[in-house]
């Protein structure tokens, strides 16, 4: 399955589930669970940190808790 | 008359809370410390209708109740401690229009804690450029509170929010969510163990790792009449507590909350593509970084030296007007002369913190993280480390405070081991004062040799904080999971009065915080400069007379009278009287630095002058060296105090520095070998007791700030030794 970190720029998906059960309490706060979409606004120079907005909130992970949050990908014609 | 009402104000980070607070209370604010902890604690006083009054806490700001940070477990802690004189009588939470559906996270718990809370949705005049419509009404109702509209840009609402507080008996207090819905037979359980406690609190108390809760979770643990979760368990059940939050949220916003996207219009994407583009972005950055130094160096030195002239008058005029003694010398030489040494200060640190509060306000600070994350990494540090060591230019102590958003110990840290290193405003007085003695005039390709070397200065802080926090990295054996995650806040406007409040209360923190060494240095400084107990030092005028009657003036004697003579230009006949006083001026000069020499502080002088010797110092300057461990900025002052300047007006203790000399009488004191050792010292030793005291608080431990002040001060000492003996 896809992850956030296989998004490319303007992409979006809907989150589906997460690898392991230690993603921080904080990203499920800010909105980034199971069912909500998320989108990959930018991405830093040298490809990390990843700046995503999820259902709504705008915030920026490393690469490797993005590679933590499975995805199934929304075709951008379904928009 | 009615008591005061007790209110917190609680919100997310970005949602203008602290613009609401500098609305509720203007200047009637005071900032201080939670009692033991470095977590300002920000209160003020807010009039209500009817001759009611309410007490504001403005707490730290938070994405929720569940606590990483030391900020956050204080709100937790307030809102659990019924017997704390700061318990609420009414919650504010404040939320963000643009953001409502997670700011209403945090406010679902607060509920959840039958305390009254007062829903404040602000940023409201963002409303119709994002297409967005609220039924406030139905929020009501839906969210058992009331809400007030608030723009703090407008300035609209806050009536409201007064009106509400003064009220505050009306509000609803049950909760929004059922705690037990996550997990039935456990709540039960819990709640059977516990019947006269809130199933929410204790919930909190059994996840929360807050300060006084030790003992509260131990009874917990020992009640043992229902089954306990493992640490995973729990965390499984926080995860379930919040969708089941967010789901309630939908649902309430679903009917009440509308966005059309058609109308709405946004600077996000346009900026964020040109300021965190690979390239144009750090162009940007650098350019900003720039104008910070620009003005921290060029601009506030008019009003430093405005400030400085503004206490050397003080000085003077007290010295002329109060009878001369004891009293007069402690407070123009000790006293006046510290508070002026600091209040120089104060238009780089303003300007710091100006530029800083500003870039945080507009949500460009966020930017410059994202940006410089990756690049910070290899070092150990993260892009939250940015801000810190810029702020370290300005001072270490906010500096390392700011450390606290870092989310991984090891990168917190290194950032906080390493940010000493950066020039602090402390370190410049010093720098100053021995560039223009040492470094020549001239310069190099439009350059000026004194401010390459100020800037080469500069660049070596940074880089040797880069190149401890490499080695740090590779040394320091933590394990840490770093959970890096930085919110992106909309592009604002920063409001004048936010801006105001931060440089008012920084500076007044810098001011208060600083002062008190430095005054308490130069009284003590003073008084053992001023005393003594051998024969020598009562004998001092005798001594000396005779020893000029019968061997002459001293070589710097001799200078001083001979560079005055040089000076004026006056008929032959009045030259001699002017001799004359020029003598006696040193004569007196004689006594007062044998007197010296064989007061407390010579002898403690010349006790470590063997061990400042190899580095070009003599014992006036180890004695300068040694008080510099309290705070830097006492090296000039303690000099000054020490040389005993101030007596003459023309007499500056640049002048008195640079007339100095060494011991075979020669050459000055301070040359291009001694003055670089000097400075080679202040920019990598560790003299700050504040510092140090921080450091402590921050890592909760001693080992740190001793690893600092030891690794610190005797790597300063072998590069000033090195510096010193090849240059000599």
């Amino acid at each position: 399955m896809a992850t956030v970190a296989q998004l490319k720029q303007g992409q979006k998906g809907i989150i589906k589930h997460f690898v392991e059960y230690r993603i921080p309490i904080k990203l499920l706060e800010m909105g980034c669970l199971p069912g909500n979409s998320v989108e990959l606004l930018h991405i830093a120079p040298l490809s990390d940190p990843l700046y995503l907005n999820v259902n709504g909130s705008h915030i920026a992970i490393r690469k490797h808790i993005a590679e933590k949050i499975e995805i199934e990908l929304v075709a951008p014609e379904s928009l | 008359m009615s008591r005061t009402i007790n209110v917190a104000l609680i919100g997310n980070p970005n949602t203008g809370k602290t613009s609401v607070f500098n609305q509720l209370t203007g200047l009637k604010q005071k900032v201080g410390n939670y009692p033991g902890i470095t977590v300002e604690k920000k209160v003020g006083l807010c009039k209500l209708s009817e001759g009611k009054k309410a007490r504001i806490l403005d707490l730290p700001g938070t994405y929720s109740l569940n606590t990483t940070s030391l900020d956050e477990s204080v709100v937790v802690e307030l809102l659990l401690n019924k017997n704390s004189s700061d318990y609420p009588d009414v919650a504010v939470v404040i939320s963000d229009v643009e953001n409502l559906k997670r700011n209403l996270l945090l406010f679902t718990q607060i509920k959840d804690l039958k305390i009254p809370t007062i829903l404040v949705i602000n940023m409201s005049d963002r409303m119709s450029r994002k297409g967005i419509s609220l039924d406030i009404e139905r929020l009501n109702q839906k969210l058992q509170t009331k809400i007030a509209l608030v723009s703090t840009r407008k300035n609209k609402g806050i009536e409201r929010i007064k009106t509400l507080i003064a009220n505050y008996k009306d509000l609803p207090v049950a909760p929004n969510i059922d705690i037990s819905s996550i997990d039935r037979p456990y709540f039960e359980a819990l709640t059977k163990a516990f019947p006269e406690e809130d199933t929410y609190k204790l919930w909190l108390v059994i996840t929360q790792d807050v300060n006084f809760m030790p003992i509260e979770k131990q009874r917990i643990a020992d009640a043992g009449s229902f089954s306990t979760k493992s640490a995973e368990q729990l965390k499984k059940l926080q995860h379930k507590e919040t969708v089941i939050r967010y789901q309630f949220i939908n649902a309430v916003l679903k009917e009440t909350y509308k966005v059309d996207l058609n109308s709405a219009v946004g600077l996000r994407a346009t900026l964020d593509k040109i300021l965190t583009h690979r390239i144009l972005g750090y162009l940007i950055f650098f350019f900003i970084l720039l104008i910070i130094f620009q003005a921290i160096f060029e601009w506030s030195s008019y009003p430093s030296d405005w400030i400085d002239a503004q206490f050397a008058a003080t000085a003077e005029w007290i010295k002329a007007t109060l009878p001369p003694g004891v009293l007069t010398d402690l407070l123009a030489e000790g006293i006046i002369t510290g508070i002026g040494g600091i209040a120089i200060f104060v238009p780089q640190i303003a300007f710091l913190f100006f530029f800083i509060s500003l870039l945080e306000e507009s949500g460009y600070m966020s930017r410059v993280v994202f940006l410089m994350d990756k690049l910070m990494r290899p070092f150990g540090l993260s892009g939250k480390s940015v801000v810190p060591l810029i702020s370290g230019t300005a001072c270490a102590i906010p500096a390392v405070m700011a450390t606290r958003t870092i989310e991984s110990w090891k990168e917190r840290l290194i950032t906080i081991l390493v940010v000493p290193f950066t020039t602090c405003s402390a370190r410049l007085p010093v720098y100053l004062i021995l560039i223009a003695l040492v470094i020549p005039e001239g310069s190099f390709l439009g350059l000026g040799y004194q401010a390459l070397t100020l800037m080469l200065l500069y660049i070596l802080g940074f880089a040797m904080a880069i190149a401890s926090a490499t080695v740090l990295n590779k040394i320091l054996n933590i394990k840490s999971r770093s959970f890096f995650m930085i919110e992106m806040p909309a592009y604002r406007l920063p409001l004048f009065k936010n801006v105001f409040y931060t440089v008012l209360e920084k500076t007044k923190s810098f001011v208060f915080g600083a002062g008190k060494i430095i005054l308490a240095i130069a009284v003590v400084l003073w008084f053992l400069g001023s005393n003594g107990i051998s024969e020598k030092f009562k004998n001092a005028d005798s001594i000396v007379t005779q020893r000029i009657e019968k061997e002459g003036l001293n070589n710097y004697s001799k200078n001083y009278i001979n560079n005055r003579m040089a000076a004026v230009d006056l008929p032959k006949d009045s030259l001699v009287i002017v001799k004359q006083e020029l003598t006696k001026k040193a004569v007196q000069q004689e006594i007062a630095s044998y007197k010296l020499e064989h007061s407390f502080i010579g002898y403690a002088g010349k006790a470590i002058e063997p061990i400042v010797k190899p580095l070009g110092y003599d014992w006036k300057i180890g004695i300068a060296v040694l008080t510099s461990f309290a705070a830097r900025e006492v090296f000039v002052s303690t000099l000054a105090t020490i040389y005993s300047v101030g007596s003459d007006e023309e007499e500056t203790i640049k002048n008195r520095m640079a007339a100095e000399l060494d011991d075979s009488g020669k050459k000055p004191l301070f040359n291009l070998a001694s003055g670089i050792s000097l400075m080679l010292f202040y920019a990598f030793a560790m003299q700050c007791m504040s510092t140090l005291a921080i450091v402590k608080r921050e890592t909760n431990s001693w080992k740190w700030p001793m690893v600092q002040l030891g690794f610190m001060s005797v790597f300063a000492y072998l590069v000033a030794l090195v510096a010193f003996q090849t240059l000599n």
